[in-house]
């Protein structure tokens, strides 16, 4: 009886720990963001292997993601007659939800698990600590600029995927069930508002890059150093990315539309 | 040197692909243009009841849109909403003597606002008053004074 409440302590506490060893690393993370502009090389390449190589694997997920909407949503509004309404549909799911919620889904599998593996073997192969020997901190030559690559694709990528998303619904929507394609652009402009819509959008692709950026890098650099531990970083960075990037759009979408 | 330059390249391409897509989101998509043609003029107009229009819904002449709802206030005195309308530069020779009446897009559709021409050789301008104005039709009411008719008229 008291081993199991002792775990449960220990377990609470560890827990406590963890994160808080999490914020102390996003402090010291953002205190080095600032020196990365005298070094933009460093950015210049982190943002090739964060964002540009998931470019490819975003554009494709975008363009069927948006195919499918175009198929169902047509199915549902023909029944009311309002298939021009296509255009409103598949843009303002794919600007306010799908757009930012599923592109960090993915780029948290993309991205996020090769930053933690990457992280993560750097320490176990005593690369991180190779560098503290040099007195240079790994924080700011490592981490930093890897969070801020993240920063910045994550926006970009969410803004790919609407762009191509609507364009693949227009694709099944005008050429394949016959909707006018003048209705369809129009009706979207109408209803499709730049600041409470795409901005909005934008803003939530933002914080999803934030945060899927930081569990990954703090995944990384707190990661056992052992093959098997490595390994089960990137499981937890793709888990808890998961869970973080649906909370916090709940919690997003209840401020930004929850008040109609 | 090679490997650091196309990097470079790529990096460059895949952050002016997303700048781009944001680009089109704005302008193709969303209603951003509109923002640009700010520089309306003015007109109040005051309704009895607005029923469900919002802030910039549109305003319409003859179908055509001519404008948008910029504000919408309640009076004070006379308990009337207060309905600032913004108009295009473009659409300058609206007669003073116009009416506005608040319609419904279809049967459910949103709410605008229908100018109809008068006949007063005088425009109206930035800051004037629309006199001649029709309330929103609110279903319930009208059902309402049809029941009420019609029971009146069985006795």
């Amino acid at each position: 009886m008291i081993e199991t409440i002792r775990s449960l302590g220990r377990w609470g506490l560890g827990t406590f720990e963890r994160l808080g060893r999490g914020h102390l690393f996003l402090f010291r993370t953002l205190a080095g963001v600032p020196e990365i502009f005298l070094r933009l090389s460093l950015l210049v390449h982190q943002l090739f292997s964060v964002g540009v190589l998931s470019v490819f694997l975003i554009l494709i997920s975008g363009l069927f993601v948006g195919m499918v909407l175009g198929l169902q949503g047509y199915n549902t509004l023909v029944d009311f007659g309002a298939e021009e309404s296509l255009g409103v549909l598949v843009s303002l799911s794919l600007v306010r939800e799908l757009g930012p919620v599923v592109s960090a889904l993915l780029f948290a599998g993309r991205a996020g698990s090769a930053l933690t593996a990457e992280i993560g073997l750097m320490k176990s192969t005593e690369q991180l600590s190779g560098m503290e020997m040099m007195a240079v901190d790994p924080i700011h030559r490592v981490i930093a600029p890897r969070f801020l690559a993240g920063l910045i694709s994550m926006p970009l990528l969410a803004a790919l995927f609407s762009a191509v998303g609507i364009f693949g619904g227009f694709l099944v929507g005008h050429g394949l069930l016959g909707v006018d394609d003048g209705a369809f652009w129009s009706q979207m402009q109408v209803k499709t508002d730049w600041y409470d819509d795409v901005l909005n959008g934008v803003i939530k692709s933002i914080v999803f890059g934030f945060v899927v950026t930081w569990i990954a890098l703090f995944e990384g650099y707190d990661a056992t150093p052992t093959s098997e531990g490595v390994g089960r970083a990137t499981t937890r960075t793709v888990v808890h990315s998961a869970f973080a990037i649906l909370g916090l759009d709940f919690v997003l979408t209840a401020l930004m539309f929850g008040e109609g | 040197m090679m490997q650091n330059k196309s990097t470079e390249i790529t990096v460059g391409m895949f952050v002016a692909a997303g700048i781009v897509a944001l680009f089109m989101l704005a302008m193709k998509v969303s209603n951003f243009s509109e923002f640009n043609d700010d520089s309306g003029y003015q007109v109040t107009a005051e309704f009895e009841n607005i029923g469900g229009l919002k802030v910039r819904s549109p305003v319409t002449m003859a179908g055509v849109r001519v404008g948008r709802v910029s504000d919408i206030s309640l009076s004070s005195d006379t308990y009337n909403a207060v309905v600032t309308l913004s108009l295009y530069n473009n659409f300058d020779v609206i007669p003073t003597d116009t009416a506005a009446s608040i319609y419904t897009a279809g049967l459910l559709g949103e709410q605008y606002i229908g100018l109809e021409a008068g006949a007063e050789e005088e425009f109206l301008q930035n800051g004037d008053v629309i006199d001649l104005t029709q309330p929103a039709l609110v279903l319930e009411q009208v059902i309402g004074q049809f029941l009420f008719s019609k029971a009146e008229g069985d006795e």
